[in-house]
Protein backbone atom coordinates (compact mmCIF):
# COMPACT_ATOMS: atom_id res chain seq x y z
CA UNK A 1 0.00 0.00 0.00
CA UNK A 2 2.52 2.64 1.08
CA UNK A 3 4.88 1.71 -1.83
CA UNK A 4 2.31 1.62 -4.60
CA UNK A 5 1.65 5.28 -3.12
CA UNK A 6 5.45 6.17 -3.30
CA UNK A 7 4.72 4.65 -6.36
CA UNK A 8 1.80 7.03 -7.08
CA UNK A 9 3.52 9.95 -6.12
CA UNK A 10 6.84 9.23 -8.49
CA UNK A 11 4.53 9.10 -11.61
CA UNK A 12 2.83 12.68 -10.72
CA UNK A 13 6.35 14.18 -10.13
CA UNK A 14 7.64 12.28 -13.53
CA UNK A 15 3.96 13.27 -14.97
CA UNK A 16 4.48 17.66 -13.66
CA UNK A 17 8.14 17.26 -15.12
CA UNK A 18 6.88 16.06 -18.37
CA UNK A 19 4.31 18.51 -19.21
CA UNK A 20 6.36 21.34 -17.59
CA UNK A 21 9.54 20.10 -20.32
CA UNK A 22 8.06 22.20 -23.42
CA UNK A 23 7.45 25.48 -21.66
CA UNK A 24 10.56 25.44 -19.55
CA UNK A 25 12.86 24.75 -22.66
CA UNK A 26 11.12 27.27 -24.57
CA UNK A 27 11.90 30.00 -21.55
CA UNK A 28 15.18 29.11 -21.19
CA UNK A 29 16.19 29.20 -24.81
CA UNK A 30 14.71 32.78 -25.66
CA UNK A 31 14.46 34.59 -22.03
CA UNK A 32 16.88 32.79 -19.23
CA UNK A 33 19.94 31.96 -21.82
CA UNK A 34 19.39 35.55 -23.59
CA UNK A 35 19.81 37.19 -20.33
CA UNK A 36 23.01 35.01 -19.54
CA UNK A 37 24.28 35.83 -23.00
CA UNK A 38 23.78 39.22 -23.00
CA UNK A 39 25.55 39.34 -19.40
CA UNK A 40 28.31 37.47 -21.17
CA UNK A 41 29.05 39.06 -24.12
CA UNK A 42 28.91 42.63 -22.15
CA UNK A 43 32.49 41.64 -21.15
CA UNK A 44 33.74 41.15 -24.28
CA UNK A 45 35.39 44.01 -26.78
CA UNK A 46 33.49 44.36 -29.91
CA UNK A 47 34.46 42.67 -33.22
CA UNK A 48 36.44 44.37 -36.18
CA UNK A 49 37.63 43.63 -39.41
CA UNK A 50 41.48 44.41 -37.54
CA UNK A 51 40.80 42.82 -34.19
CA UNK A 52 39.20 39.98 -32.71
CA UNK A 53 36.57 40.20 -29.61
CA UNK A 54 38.39 39.90 -26.16
CA UNK A 55 37.59 39.74 -22.96
CA UNK A 56 37.67 43.70 -21.14
CA UNK A 57 35.81 43.06 -18.03
CA UNK A 58 33.81 46.29 -16.97
CA UNK A 59 35.00 48.57 -19.50
CA UNK A 60 31.91 48.41 -21.58
CA UNK A 61 30.06 49.81 -18.37
CA UNK A 62 32.86 52.20 -17.78
CA UNK A 63 32.53 53.23 -21.22
CA UNK A 64 29.03 53.40 -20.78
CA UNK A 65 29.29 55.42 -17.63
CA UNK A 66 31.52 58.09 -18.94
CA UNK A 67 29.77 58.68 -21.79
CA UNK A 68 27.69 61.90 -21.77
CA UNK A 69 24.82 60.30 -24.52
CA UNK A 70 23.69 57.75 -22.13
CA UNK A 71 23.47 60.11 -18.89
CA UNK A 72 21.03 62.14 -21.19
CA UNK A 73 18.93 58.54 -22.79
CA UNK A 74 18.92 57.67 -19.14
CA UNK A 75 17.75 61.48 -17.56
CA UNK A 76 15.08 60.91 -21.06
CA UNK A 77 13.80 57.72 -19.79
CA UNK A 78 13.79 58.61 -16.47
CA UNK A 79 11.75 62.29 -16.79
CA UNK A 80 9.37 59.84 -20.02
CA UNK A 81 8.22 57.31 -16.80
CA UNK A 82 8.52 60.26 -14.36
CA UNK A 83 5.93 62.19 -16.20
CA UNK A 84 3.59 59.60 -18.10
CA UNK A 85 3.15 56.87 -15.08
CA UNK A 86 1.22 60.09 -12.65
CA UNK A 87 -0.66 61.53 -15.21
CA UNK A 88 -1.50 58.07 -16.84
CA UNK A 89 -2.84 56.88 -13.66
CA UNK A 90 -4.19 60.40 -12.81
CA UNK A 91 -6.43 60.64 -16.04
CA UNK A 92 -7.43 56.72 -15.73
CA UNK A 93 -8.66 56.95 -12.38
CA UNK A 94 -10.83 60.09 -13.62
CA UNK A 95 -11.91 58.14 -16.69
CA UNK A 96 -13.08 55.20 -14.87
CA UNK A 97 -14.71 57.07 -12.37
CA UNK A 98 -16.87 58.99 -15.60
CA UNK A 99 -17.26 55.78 -17.29
CA UNK A 100 -18.46 54.46 -13.58
CA UNK A 101 -21.20 57.11 -13.36
CA UNK A 102 -24.70 57.11 -14.24
CA UNK A 103 -23.59 59.55 -16.87
CA UNK A 104 -25.45 60.15 -20.38
CA UNK A 105 -23.32 58.38 -23.06
CA UNK A 106 -21.42 56.19 -20.87
CA UNK A 107 -20.56 53.42 -22.68
CA UNK A 108 -19.63 55.48 -25.85
CA UNK A 109 -17.01 57.54 -23.00
CA UNK A 110 -15.82 53.86 -22.48
CA UNK A 111 -15.08 53.12 -26.26
CA UNK A 112 -13.83 56.71 -26.67
CA UNK A 113 -11.38 56.27 -23.82
CA UNK A 114 -9.92 52.47 -24.75
CA UNK A 115 -9.88 52.97 -28.65
CA UNK A 116 -6.22 54.41 -28.30
CA UNK A 117 -4.98 51.23 -26.55
CA UNK A 118 -6.08 48.51 -29.51
CA UNK A 119 -4.39 50.79 -32.02
CA UNK A 120 -0.53 49.72 -32.29
CA UNK A 121 1.79 51.94 -31.85
CA UNK A 122 3.13 53.16 -35.18
CA UNK A 123 -0.31 53.47 -36.49
CA UNK A 124 -0.79 56.06 -33.43
CA UNK A 125 2.57 57.79 -34.53
CA UNK A 126 0.59 58.38 -37.89
CA UNK A 127 -1.96 59.70 -36.36
CA UNK A 128 0.02 62.19 -34.22
CA UNK A 129 1.98 63.44 -37.15
CA UNK A 130 -1.10 65.29 -38.12
CA UNK A 131 -0.84 66.96 -35.14
CA UNK A 132 2.81 67.72 -35.18
CA UNK A 133 3.42 68.50 -38.30
CA UNK A 134 5.36 72.35 -38.22
CA UNK A 135 3.29 74.62 -40.00
CA UNK A 136 0.39 72.69 -41.36
CA UNK A 137 -0.15 70.57 -38.27
CA UNK A 138 -3.81 70.76 -36.69
CA UNK A 139 -1.83 72.24 -33.44
CA UNK A 140 -0.26 75.12 -35.11
CA UNK A 141 -3.14 75.57 -37.25
CA UNK A 142 -5.36 76.12 -33.58
CA UNK A 143 -2.43 77.80 -32.24
CA UNK A 144 -2.22 79.99 -35.51
CA UNK A 145 -5.66 80.88 -35.43
CA UNK A 146 -4.54 83.01 -32.00
CA UNK A 147 -1.55 84.53 -34.05
CA UNK A 148 1.02 81.87 -32.39
CA UNK A 149 4.11 81.03 -34.24
CA UNK A 150 4.22 77.61 -35.55
CA UNK A 151 6.09 74.99 -33.78
CA UNK A 152 8.38 72.47 -34.55
CA UNK A 153 7.60 70.27 -32.34
CA UNK A 154 9.20 66.97 -32.81
CA UNK A 155 12.66 68.69 -34.26
CA UNK A 156 13.59 70.94 -31.19
CA UNK A 157 15.03 69.83 -28.43
CA UNK A 158 13.05 71.67 -25.72
CA UNK A 159 9.59 69.92 -27.06
CA UNK A 160 10.76 66.67 -28.56
CA UNK A 161 10.53 64.27 -26.10
CA UNK A 162 7.29 65.95 -24.93
CA UNK A 163 5.76 65.14 -27.68
CA UNK A 164 6.43 61.29 -27.16
CA UNK A 165 4.93 61.81 -23.43
CA UNK A 166 2.00 62.98 -24.59
CA UNK A 167 1.27 60.40 -27.47
CA UNK A 168 2.24 57.89 -25.07
CA UNK A 169 -0.35 58.85 -21.90
CA UNK A 170 -2.90 59.17 -24.81
CA UNK A 171 -2.25 55.43 -25.84
CA UNK A 172 -2.00 53.59 -22.01
CA UNK A 173 -4.18 56.06 -19.70
CA UNK A 174 -7.68 53.90 -21.10
CA UNK A 175 -5.66 50.78 -20.72
CA UNK A 176 -5.68 51.46 -17.22
CA UNK A 177 -8.56 52.62 -16.97
CA UNK A 178 -10.17 49.13 -17.41
CA UNK A 179 -8.65 48.10 -13.62
CA UNK A 180 -9.71 51.04 -12.40
CA UNK A 181 -13.50 50.79 -13.58
CA UNK A 182 -12.96 46.78 -12.25
CA UNK A 183 -12.35 47.60 -9.10
CA UNK A 184 -15.09 50.71 -8.59
CA UNK A 185 -17.57 47.64 -9.46
CA UNK A 186 -16.23 46.19 -6.38
CA UNK A 187 -17.09 48.54 -3.88
CA UNK A 188 -20.32 48.09 -2.14
CA UNK A 189 -22.66 50.79 -2.79
CA UNK A 190 -23.45 51.00 0.96
CA UNK A 191 -20.38 52.48 1.86
CA UNK A 192 -21.61 55.25 -0.50
CA UNK A 193 -25.01 55.38 1.14
CA UNK A 194 -23.50 55.10 4.94
CA UNK A 195 -21.13 58.22 3.73
CA UNK A 196 -24.07 60.22 2.62
CA UNK A 197 -25.94 59.94 6.03
CA UNK A 198 -22.97 60.90 7.52
CA UNK A 199 -22.87 64.10 5.67
CA UNK A 200 -19.40 63.57 3.93
CA UNK A 201 -18.86 65.53 0.91
CA UNK A 202 -18.26 63.67 -2.35
CA UNK A 203 -14.50 64.53 -2.31
CA UNK A 204 -13.97 63.35 1.46
CA UNK A 205 -16.13 59.95 0.36
CA UNK A 206 -13.85 59.71 -2.53
CA UNK A 207 -10.50 60.80 -0.40
CA UNK A 208 -10.74 58.80 2.44
CA UNK A 209 -13.20 55.71 0.79
CA UNK A 210 -12.35 55.06 -2.52
CA UNK A 211 -9.07 55.48 -3.22
CA UNK A 212 -7.38 53.99 -0.05
CA UNK A 213 -9.51 50.87 -1.65
CA UNK A 214 -8.36 51.35 -5.65
CA UNK A 215 -4.65 51.66 -3.60
CA UNK A 216 -4.09 48.06 -4.68
CA UNK A 217 -5.26 48.42 -8.38
CA UNK A 218 -3.06 51.95 -8.28
CA UNK A 219 0.34 49.64 -7.31
CA UNK A 220 -0.78 47.04 -10.11
CA UNK A 221 -1.36 50.01 -12.74
CA UNK A 222 2.00 51.30 -11.72
CA UNK A 223 4.05 47.97 -11.87
CA UNK A 224 2.34 48.04 -15.31
CA UNK A 225 3.60 51.73 -16.43
CA UNK A 226 6.93 51.15 -15.01
CA UNK A 227 7.29 48.08 -17.27
CA UNK A 228 5.66 50.10 -19.96
CA UNK A 229 8.17 53.20 -20.10
CA UNK A 230 11.02 51.01 -20.77
CA UNK A 231 8.77 48.81 -23.19
CA UNK A 232 7.23 51.72 -25.32
CA UNK A 233 9.34 53.77 -27.79
CA UNK A 234 7.64 52.10 -31.52
CA UNK A 235 6.63 55.70 -32.14
CA UNK A 236 9.91 57.15 -31.95
CA UNK A 237 10.58 55.03 -34.78
CA UNK A 238 7.92 57.53 -36.85
CA UNK A 239 8.19 60.59 -34.87
CA UNK A 240 11.81 61.80 -33.95
CA UNK A 241 14.11 58.58 -34.15
CA UNK A 242 15.28 59.54 -30.94
CA UNK A 243 16.27 62.76 -32.11
CA UNK A 244 16.59 66.08 -32.44
CA UNK A 245 20.24 65.66 -31.17
CA UNK A 246 19.04 62.28 -28.43
CA UNK A 247 16.45 64.81 -26.99
CA UNK A 248 13.91 62.28 -27.00
CA UNK A 249 16.51 58.92 -27.09
CA UNK A 250 15.20 56.66 -24.60
CA UNK A 251 16.98 53.54 -23.59
CA UNK A 252 15.41 50.72 -25.68
CA UNK A 253 15.55 52.94 -28.98
CA UNK A 254 19.13 53.07 -28.13
CA UNK A 255 19.37 49.59 -27.30
CA UNK A 256 18.36 48.69 -30.86
CA UNK A 257 20.26 51.49 -32.75
CA UNK A 258 23.29 50.71 -30.78
CA UNK A 259 23.31 46.83 -32.25
CA UNK A 260 21.59 47.61 -35.54
CA UNK A 261 22.17 50.95 -36.66
CA UNK A 262 25.74 50.86 -35.21
CA UNK A 263 26.40 46.97 -34.82
CA UNK A 264 28.22 47.33 -31.75
CA UNK A 265 26.90 44.46 -30.41
CA UNK A 266 28.92 44.13 -26.73
CA UNK A 267 28.15 47.62 -26.11
CA UNK A 268 24.31 47.07 -26.60
CA UNK A 269 24.33 44.04 -24.40
CA UNK A 270 25.81 46.10 -21.87
CA UNK A 271 22.72 48.33 -22.11
CA UNK A 272 20.24 45.38 -22.11
CA UNK A 273 22.22 44.08 -19.00
CA UNK A 274 21.39 47.70 -17.16
CA UNK A 275 18.16 48.12 -18.66
CA UNK A 276 17.48 44.48 -17.48
CA UNK A 277 18.79 45.02 -13.99
CA UNK A 278 16.46 48.16 -14.08
CA UNK A 279 12.81 45.45 -14.38
CA UNK A 280 14.70 43.27 -12.02
CA UNK A 281 13.73 45.84 -9.35
CA UNK A 282 10.88 46.69 -10.95
CA UNK A 283 10.27 42.53 -10.15
CA UNK A 284 11.38 43.07 -6.35
CA UNK A 285 8.62 45.61 -5.93
CA UNK A 286 5.96 43.82 -7.60
CA UNK A 287 6.31 40.71 -5.41
CA UNK A 288 6.06 42.59 -2.05
CA UNK A 289 3.46 44.43 -3.07
CA UNK A 290 1.83 42.33 -5.00
CA UNK A 291 2.31 38.80 -3.36
CA UNK A 292 -1.53 38.83 -0.99
CA UNK A 293 -2.95 39.52 -4.96
CA UNK A 294 -1.29 36.68 -6.40
CA UNK A 295 -2.29 34.35 -3.72
CA UNK A 296 -5.65 35.18 -3.78
CA UNK A 297 -6.76 35.70 -7.42
CA UNK B 1 -2.60 71.82 -26.06
CA UNK B 2 -1.92 68.69 -24.87
CA UNK B 3 -0.53 69.20 -21.60
CA UNK B 4 -3.31 72.31 -21.04
CA UNK B 5 -5.56 68.88 -22.02
CA UNK B 6 -3.85 67.16 -19.12
CA UNK B 7 -4.20 70.25 -16.20
CA UNK B 8 -7.48 70.65 -17.39
CA UNK B 9 -8.66 67.29 -16.49
CA UNK B 10 -7.04 67.52 -13.49
CA UNK B 11 -8.87 70.62 -12.77
CA UNK B 12 -11.90 68.89 -13.62
CA UNK B 13 -10.89 66.14 -11.36
CA UNK B 14 -11.55 68.47 -9.02
CA UNK B 15 -14.81 69.24 -10.30
CA UNK B 16 -16.15 66.07 -10.21
CA UNK B 17 -16.94 65.74 -6.79
CA UNK B 18 -19.28 68.75 -6.09
CA UNK B 19 -22.53 67.84 -7.12
CA UNK B 20 -22.33 69.32 -10.02
CA UNK B 21 -23.52 66.71 -13.26
CA UNK B 22 -23.30 69.11 -15.83
CA UNK B 23 -19.71 69.92 -15.49
CA UNK B 24 -18.68 66.75 -14.92
CA UNK B 25 -20.70 65.68 -18.28
CA UNK B 26 -18.97 67.99 -20.55
CA UNK B 27 -15.39 67.55 -18.87
CA UNK B 28 -16.07 63.60 -19.62
CA UNK B 29 -17.06 64.21 -22.94
CA UNK B 30 -14.52 66.61 -23.74
CA UNK B 31 -11.79 64.10 -22.31
CA UNK B 32 -13.75 61.55 -24.91
CA UNK B 33 -13.76 63.82 -27.86
CA UNK B 34 -10.30 64.99 -27.45
CA UNK B 35 -8.94 60.95 -26.72
CA UNK B 36 -10.53 59.98 -30.35
CA UNK B 37 -9.77 63.36 -31.76
CA UNK B 38 -6.43 62.03 -33.60
CA UNK B 39 -8.58 58.86 -35.10
CA UNK B 40 -11.23 60.81 -36.34
CA UNK B 41 -9.43 63.80 -38.06
CA UNK B 42 -6.71 61.12 -39.42
CA UNK B 43 -9.49 59.17 -41.26
CA UNK B 44 -11.61 62.53 -42.46
CA UNK B 45 -8.01 63.86 -43.83
CA UNK B 46 -7.46 59.80 -45.48
CA UNK B 47 -10.61 60.65 -47.35
CA UNK B 48 -9.41 64.00 -48.85
CA UNK B 49 -6.59 65.58 -51.28
CA UNK B 50 -3.78 66.76 -49.47
CA UNK B 51 -4.18 70.55 -50.19
CA UNK B 52 -8.14 70.15 -48.85
CA UNK B 53 -7.15 68.11 -45.98
CA UNK B 54 -4.03 70.25 -44.59
CA UNK B 55 -6.38 73.49 -45.24
CA UNK B 56 -9.24 71.79 -43.28
CA UNK B 57 -11.39 72.55 -45.87
CA UNK B 58 -14.51 70.74 -44.36
CA UNK B 59 -16.29 71.35 -47.52
CA UNK B 60 -14.10 69.40 -49.99
CA UNK B 61 -15.31 66.32 -52.03
CA UNK B 62 -15.18 63.11 -50.72
CA UNK B 63 -12.49 60.86 -52.40
CA UNK B 64 -10.82 57.40 -52.29
CA UNK B 65 -7.56 58.86 -53.92
CA UNK B 66 -5.24 58.22 -50.98
CA UNK B 67 -6.73 54.73 -50.40
CA UNK B 68 -6.01 53.59 -53.92
CA UNK B 69 -2.25 55.29 -54.04
CA UNK B 70 -1.98 53.55 -50.51
CA UNK B 71 -3.34 50.22 -51.76
CA UNK B 72 -0.90 49.61 -54.94
CA UNK B 73 2.45 51.33 -52.92
CA UNK B 74 2.96 48.15 -50.94
CA UNK B 75 1.88 44.69 -51.07
CA UNK B 76 -0.57 45.11 -48.03
CA UNK B 77 -2.25 42.13 -48.81
CA UNK B 78 0.36 40.22 -47.97
CA UNK B 79 1.27 42.18 -45.26
CA UNK B 80 -2.45 41.34 -43.74
CA UNK B 81 -1.67 37.31 -44.63
CA UNK B 82 1.84 37.84 -42.48
CA UNK B 83 0.34 39.24 -39.08
CA UNK B 84 -2.43 36.93 -39.73
CA UNK B 85 -0.43 34.01 -40.12
CA UNK B 86 1.65 35.50 -37.04
CA UNK B 87 -0.93 35.95 -34.69
CA UNK B 88 -2.78 32.41 -35.07
CA UNK B 89 0.85 30.77 -35.06
CA UNK B 90 1.96 32.61 -31.41
CA UNK B 91 -1.77 32.05 -30.31
CA UNK B 92 -1.72 28.06 -31.71
CA UNK B 93 1.86 27.70 -30.07
CA UNK B 94 0.63 29.68 -26.53
CA UNK B 95 -2.38 27.50 -26.13
CA UNK B 96 -0.07 24.42 -26.61
CA UNK B 97 2.95 25.32 -23.82
CA UNK B 98 1.01 27.54 -21.61
CA UNK B 99 -1.80 24.61 -21.15
CA UNK B 100 0.67 22.08 -20.29
CA UNK B 101 2.59 24.28 -18.30
CA UNK B 102 -0.19 25.64 -16.50
CA UNK B 103 -2.02 22.35 -15.74
CA UNK B 104 1.86 20.51 -14.18
CA UNK B 105 1.69 23.75 -11.72
CA UNK B 106 -1.87 23.89 -10.77
CA UNK B 107 -2.80 19.59 -10.20
CA UNK B 108 0.40 18.07 -10.08
CA UNK B 109 2.84 17.99 -6.56
CA UNK B 110 6.45 17.34 -7.26
CA UNK B 111 9.70 18.69 -5.49
CA UNK B 112 10.92 21.84 -7.18
CA UNK B 113 7.52 23.13 -8.18
CA UNK B 114 7.43 26.53 -6.15
CA UNK B 115 11.04 27.00 -7.30
CA UNK B 116 10.45 26.68 -11.09
CA UNK B 117 6.99 28.31 -10.72
CA UNK B 118 8.80 31.72 -9.62
CA UNK B 119 11.20 30.84 -12.58
CA UNK B 120 8.41 31.19 -14.56
CA UNK B 121 7.35 34.41 -12.91
CA UNK B 122 10.57 36.00 -13.44
CA UNK B 123 9.96 35.74 -16.69
CA UNK B 124 7.57 38.19 -16.91
CA UNK B 125 10.39 40.98 -16.19
CA UNK B 126 12.77 39.44 -18.75
CA UNK B 127 10.58 41.42 -21.77
CA UNK B 128 11.21 39.71 -25.17
CA UNK B 129 11.42 43.80 -25.99
CA UNK B 130 14.46 44.08 -24.15
CA UNK B 131 15.96 40.88 -25.32
CA UNK B 132 16.21 41.53 -29.07
CA UNK B 133 20.18 41.77 -29.29
CA UNK B 134 20.77 38.07 -28.23
CA UNK B 135 17.28 36.81 -29.41
CA UNK B 136 18.53 38.10 -32.96
CA UNK B 137 21.30 35.70 -32.63
CA UNK B 138 19.59 32.96 -31.20
CA UNK B 139 17.05 33.28 -33.58
CA UNK B 140 19.77 33.26 -36.61
CA UNK B 141 21.31 29.99 -35.30
CA UNK B 142 18.15 28.25 -35.41
CA UNK B 143 17.92 29.25 -39.08
CA UNK B 144 14.89 31.07 -38.57
CA UNK B 145 15.77 34.71 -39.69
CA UNK B 146 13.10 36.67 -41.55
CA UNK B 147 10.48 33.78 -40.88
CA UNK B 148 6.95 33.79 -39.41
CA UNK B 149 8.29 31.69 -36.92
CA UNK B 150 11.08 33.37 -35.90
CA UNK B 151 8.84 36.22 -35.21
CA UNK B 152 6.14 34.07 -33.29
CA UNK B 153 8.61 31.29 -31.28
CA UNK B 154 10.31 33.87 -28.56
CA UNK B 155 6.38 34.64 -27.62
CA UNK B 156 4.72 30.83 -27.64
CA UNK B 157 5.90 30.42 -23.56
CA UNK B 158 4.53 32.53 -22.06
CA UNK B 159 5.02 33.42 -18.49
CA UNK B 160 2.05 35.22 -18.13
CA UNK B 161 -0.38 32.44 -20.26
CA UNK B 162 1.23 29.97 -17.43
CA UNK B 163 -0.08 31.77 -14.71
CA UNK B 164 -3.63 32.70 -15.90
CA UNK B 165 -4.11 29.08 -16.84
CA UNK B 166 -2.79 27.62 -13.57
CA UNK B 167 -4.92 29.69 -11.79
CA UNK B 168 -7.92 28.68 -14.46
CA UNK B 169 -7.41 25.20 -13.84
CA UNK B 170 -7.00 25.73 -10.00
CA UNK B 171 -10.47 26.31 -9.53
CA UNK B 172 -12.07 23.40 -11.27
CA UNK B 173 -13.50 21.33 -8.51
CA UNK B 174 -12.26 17.80 -8.18
CA UNK B 175 -14.97 16.09 -8.29
CA UNK B 176 -15.07 16.75 -11.74
CA UNK B 177 -11.39 15.51 -12.17
CA UNK B 178 -12.63 12.18 -10.06
CA UNK B 179 -15.72 11.07 -12.03
CA UNK B 180 -13.50 11.10 -15.39
CA UNK B 181 -10.82 9.28 -13.88
CA UNK B 182 -13.61 6.82 -12.64
CA UNK B 183 -14.85 6.48 -16.43
CA UNK B 184 -11.07 5.63 -17.15
CA UNK B 185 -9.67 8.92 -18.79
CA UNK B 186 -5.44 8.76 -18.20
CA UNK B 187 -4.23 12.30 -16.94
CA UNK B 188 -3.55 13.80 -20.75
CA UNK B 189 -7.45 12.97 -21.30
CA UNK B 190 -8.69 14.40 -18.23
CA UNK B 191 -7.18 18.01 -19.12
CA UNK B 192 -8.70 17.14 -22.84
CA UNK B 193 -11.86 16.41 -21.36
CA UNK B 194 -12.23 18.39 -17.99
CA UNK B 195 -10.00 20.84 -17.73
CA UNK B 196 -9.71 22.93 -21.16
CA UNK B 197 -13.50 22.81 -21.43
CA UNK B 198 -13.86 24.23 -18.25
CA UNK B 199 -11.01 27.06 -18.79
CA UNK B 200 -12.91 28.09 -21.40
CA UNK B 201 -13.62 32.07 -21.40
CA UNK B 202 -9.95 32.06 -19.88
CA UNK B 203 -9.19 30.60 -23.37
CA UNK B 204 -10.89 33.21 -24.65
CA UNK B 205 -9.77 36.33 -22.94
CA UNK B 206 -6.23 35.15 -23.26
CA UNK B 207 -6.64 34.31 -27.16
CA UNK B 208 -8.38 38.17 -27.50
CA UNK B 209 -5.25 39.67 -25.45
CA UNK B 210 -2.88 38.03 -27.47
CA UNK B 211 -4.24 38.98 -30.78
CA UNK B 212 -4.47 42.36 -30.23
CA UNK B 213 -0.84 42.50 -28.30
CA UNK B 214 0.53 40.44 -31.40
CA UNK B 215 -1.23 42.24 -33.95
CA UNK B 216 -0.25 45.24 -32.82
CA UNK B 217 3.95 44.03 -32.06
CA UNK B 218 6.24 45.82 -33.89
CA UNK B 219 10.10 46.23 -32.14
CA UNK B 220 10.58 42.56 -32.52
CA UNK B 221 9.76 41.51 -35.91
CA UNK B 222 11.49 44.44 -37.33
CA UNK B 223 14.70 43.41 -36.17
CA UNK B 224 13.99 40.07 -37.30
CA UNK B 225 12.18 40.58 -40.36
CA UNK B 226 14.37 41.41 -43.94
CA UNK B 227 11.75 41.12 -46.64
CA UNK B 228 8.08 41.87 -47.72
CA UNK B 229 7.27 37.67 -47.52
CA UNK B 230 7.43 37.88 -43.84
CA UNK B 231 6.76 41.20 -42.79
CA UNK B 232 3.65 41.82 -40.83
CA UNK B 233 1.55 44.86 -41.09
CA UNK B 234 3.30 47.12 -38.33
CA UNK B 235 6.60 47.18 -40.17
CA UNK B 236 5.32 47.30 -43.61
CA UNK B 237 3.30 50.45 -42.54
CA UNK B 238 6.77 51.76 -40.66
CA UNK B 239 8.41 51.70 -43.67
CA UNK B 240 5.69 53.26 -45.51
CA UNK B 241 5.27 55.90 -43.35
CA UNK B 242 8.84 56.66 -42.96
CA UNK B 243 9.78 60.28 -43.10
CA UNK B 244 12.24 59.70 -45.80
CA UNK B 245 10.11 57.66 -48.21
CA UNK B 246 8.34 61.09 -49.02
CA UNK B 247 5.03 59.77 -48.85
CA UNK B 248 2.17 62.68 -48.87
CA UNK B 249 0.60 62.38 -45.07
CA UNK B 250 -2.67 61.82 -46.32
CA UNK B 251 -1.90 58.50 -47.91
CA UNK B 252 -0.22 57.61 -44.78
CA UNK B 253 -3.27 58.07 -43.03
CA UNK B 254 -5.20 56.08 -45.32
CA UNK B 255 -2.68 53.50 -44.80
CA UNK B 256 -2.92 53.68 -41.85
CA UNK B 257 -6.56 53.32 -41.65
CA UNK B 258 -6.41 50.27 -43.82
CA UNK B 259 -4.24 48.39 -41.65
CA UNK B 260 -5.97 49.57 -38.23
CA UNK B 261 -9.53 48.61 -39.92
CA UNK B 262 -9.72 45.18 -39.07
CA UNK B 263 -8.69 45.32 -34.95
CA UNK B 264 -10.57 48.20 -34.85
CA UNK B 265 -13.70 46.74 -36.69
CA UNK B 266 -13.29 43.93 -34.23
CA UNK B 267 -13.10 45.94 -30.97
CA UNK B 268 -15.79 48.28 -31.86
CA UNK B 269 -18.35 44.92 -32.28
CA UNK B 270 -16.86 43.07 -29.14
CA UNK B 271 -15.91 46.08 -27.07
CA UNK B 272 -17.40 44.90 -23.92
CA UNK B 273 -16.14 41.39 -24.04
CA UNK B 274 -12.35 42.89 -25.30
CA UNK B 275 -12.19 45.22 -21.91
CA UNK B 276 -13.46 41.84 -20.08
CA UNK B 277 -10.34 40.44 -22.04
CA UNK B 278 -7.84 43.26 -21.27
CA UNK B 279 -8.90 42.86 -17.70
CA UNK B 280 -8.97 39.11 -17.01
CA UNK B 281 -5.45 39.02 -18.28
CA UNK B 282 -4.17 42.13 -17.06
CA UNK B 283 -0.91 41.80 -18.03
CA UNK B 284 0.02 41.60 -21.73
Amino acid sequence: MISSDRHERRRMAMYGWMLLAPALIMLTTFAFLPTVSALWRSFFSRETSRNPSEFIGLENYTYLFQDPIFWQVATNNLIYAGVTIPVSIVIALSMALWANSKMQGRTFLRIAYFTPTMLPMIAAANLWLFFYTPDIGLIDSITGLFGAEPVNWLGQPETALWAIIVVTIWKEAGFYMIFYLAALQTIPPDLREAAIIEGASRWTYLRRIVLPLLMPTTLFVMINAMINSVKLIDHLFILTKGGPNNASKLLLYWIWETAFSYFDRPMAAALTVLVLAVLGLVAILQFRGLEGRIHYR
Amino acid sequence: MNVETTNASQGFLAGFFQEDGGLETIAAWLLAIVWISPLIFAAWASFHTASDALSFNLASPLTLVNYIEAWFDAPWIRYFFNTFALVTLILLGQFFFCTLAGYAFARFEFRGREVLFILVLMQLFILPEVLIVENYVIVSNLGLFDSILGIGVPYMASAFGIFLLRQAFKQVPKELEEAARIEGCGWLGILWRVYMPAARPTYLAYAMVSIATHWNNFLWPLVVTNSSDTRPLTVGLSLFAAPESGVSIVVISAATLMSIAPLLIAFLLFQRQFMQAFLRAGIR
